[in-house]
């Protein structure tokens, strides 16, 4: 026989009615969310070891070659691969809503007292913490595998590529309230990599056709990766670029807050 | 404070989905403290007025209130918590990180060590939830339910799906933890859990209230008992006439009364005639139900 703790009858304290601060949003959720993310097998092998991986293969053998402005190009992969990281990150993240919602667990808060908007700050937060994380990565594999550039292309770059990868966080939530499926994340990683390669993060856009050039400006990671790998090769940001950026985090942020509103509305 | 209100008082509530009426006109006030089951066959409309009581649908005509407050306030102040059909749980959390996630939400709950105890999964906090079994992930959602320590709980069919062992465990920590004054609502199509666990049942049938009473006024009122007695040459028509007599029907030297005062019929045979042998049966809530809920139209 189990002991059972005190009939709840006995106790002589009132339970505290108040509201959650902040509309439930904690940290204490934000680090059991992390916790999750970070134990997923698949998320880890997806946005920490492939990038990483990918960098050995196509970084690693360019060896001395620079860049025009001497600055190594090992460095342009590293940092190309980096903002593949951090996407294919905060899209993951931002995607789980999706599985969430498939699973039910949505409803499941709906009678808890957090609010929808702490739901999706936590998502958010999460995504970016993801995000970070996986530049890191990227970061120490090409710091150990010899990359050297001055300490602010490190933290520009970095920067960059992070906040840029708000965007995708922005597509993750936007195709998670699209699609209620478990496995959203099955069908969007290849989606990511025709986008990555558009984006000049694979292999240099001025490689491509001239059509697919052309096309390239238009697609969502081509404004953040020139924006991100600018600190490096010192070419500026083209206008063209800056556009795009705005034009995509506008699209998949409104899109994402329009069906964030759909679902959240009561039937 | 919120003694003065009932705990749940739900007006005229009417849904519809296309052409099908779910909840029709249905009102209802439960007192804090009671223990209500809400029964009724499938597609009754049970689910759909739960959920406009917590405010998960909203009513096209009619209002919901919990404790004096909208169920949106009630639900974000942790004075109602719920076990829903549908509520889903995150497979890849274990149990205790989801009852630890849940209380994250809260403003102030319960310990999680007090309500894995008494939910009844302690021993498996450490268990992920997708390998739970659906009993297991069921009391997990009744233990996420006492995080807020609620005024009212309401459960929705909450032993759907579980064998007779899982239904067991489940009532068993339910019924552990009921304390005093804490309201509970449950709907339910098992009448045997109405009958059991229920101080109160409102059968519910086509999204209205066929009937409300205690289980012993319910069996009364569908069928109510029949009284047998052997009575040589007995007088239908006398017998017809008394008060609270629904038909009388005699078989030779026997005469079946069935009436909804069988104490009263009982002591007419015994005192003034020379009726013998007389025995009361009682109709189960299950003639009950299936008589209140069937619908005699045939449409």
């Amino acid at each position: 026989m189990t002991t059972l703790p005190a009939p709840a009858a006995t106790r002589t304290d009132q339970p505290d009615r108040r509201l959650p601060a902040l509309g439930g949003f904690s940290l204490g959720a934000l680090r059991i969310e992390l916790r999750r993310v970070l134990r997923n097998r698949r998320t880890l092998a997806f946005t920490l070891i492939m990038p990483g991986v990918f960098f050995l293969i196509f970084g690693l053998p360019q060896g001395d070659k620079t860049l025009d402005n001497g600055r190594p190009v090992m460095a342009y992969v590293m940092i190309s691969l980096a903002v593949y990281a951090a996407m294919v990150a905060t899209t993951s993240a931002g995607g789980a809503v999706a599985t969430e919602r498939a699973l039910g667990w949505s409803r499941q808060l709906r009678l808890t007292p957090l609010r929808p908007v702490a739901y999706i700050a936590t998502k958010v937060a999460t995504a970016m913490t993801l995000g970070l994380i996986a530049i890191v990565v990227e970061f120490l594999v090409g710091a150990a595998a010899g990359v050297r550039i001055p300490a602010h292309v490190w933290l520009l770059s970095g920067l960059a590529a992070w906040v840029s990868s708000l965007v995708f966080a922005a597509f993750g939530l936007f195709i998670g309230y699209l699609v209620p499926a478990e496995n959203v994340m099955q069908f969007i990683g290849p989606v990511l990599g025709v986008l990555a390669t558009f984006g000049g993060l694979f292999l240099p856009v001025e490689l491509l056709s001239e059509v697919l050039q052309r096309v390239a400006k238009f697609t969502p990671v081509y404004g953040m990766g020139e924006l991100s790998r600018a600190p490096l090769t010192g070419d500026g940001v083209s206008v063209v670029g800056v556009a795009n950026m705005v034009f995509w985090a506008l699209l998949f942020g409104i899109g994402a807050t329009r069906l964030f509103r759909r679902d959240t509305a009561r039937v | 404070m919120t003694s003065t209100h009932p705990a749940v008082e739900l007006n005229g509530l009417t849904k519809t989905f296309g052409a099908v009426t779910a909840v029709d006109g249905l009102s209802l006030r439960v007192e804090p403290g009671e223990v209500v089951a809400f029964l009724g066959p499938n597609g009754a409309g049970k689910t759909t007025t739960i959920d406009m009581l917590l405010g998960l649908a909203r009513p096209d005509a009619g209002t919901a209130r919990i404790l004096g407050g909208t169920p949106d306030d009630a639900v974000a102040r942790g004075r109602v918590a719920a076990v829903l059909q549908t509520g889903g749980l995150l497979k890849d959390l274990t149990v205790g990180e989801t009852v630890q996630l849940t209380a994250h939400f809260y403003r102030h709950t319960r310990p999680v060590a007090e309500v894995l105890e008494r939910a009844g999964i302690a021993d498996i906090a450490d268990r992920v939830v997708g390998r739970c079994s659906g009993g297991q992930q069921q009391r997990l959602r009744f233990a996420l339910a006492l995080l807020p320590d609620p005024d009212l709980m309401v459960l929705d069919e909450p032993t759907t799906g579980m064998d007779v062992e899982g239904r067991r465990d489940f009532w068993q920590a339910l019924r552990r933890d009921a304390r005093a004054g804490r309201t509970i609502i449950f709907a339910t199509h098992y009448l045997d859990e109405a009958d059991a666990y229920a101080d109160r049942i409102v059968l519910v049938r086509q999204g209205r209230v066929v009937a409300d009473g205690t289980t012993a006024e319910i069996k009364n009122l569908a069928a109510g008992r029949t009284v047998r007695a052997t009575l040589p040459g007995a007088e239908q028509a006398a017998l017809a006439a008394l008060p609270g007599v629904d038909a009388v029907e005699v078989r030779g030297d026997s005469v079946l009364v069935r009436t909804r005062d069988s104490d009263a019929i009982a002591r007419h045979l015994l005192t003034r005639t020379a009726a013998r042998d007389v025995e009361v049966t009682s109709h189960n809530l299950e003639d009950a139900f299936l008589a209140l809920t069937t619908e005699r139209t045939g449409a």
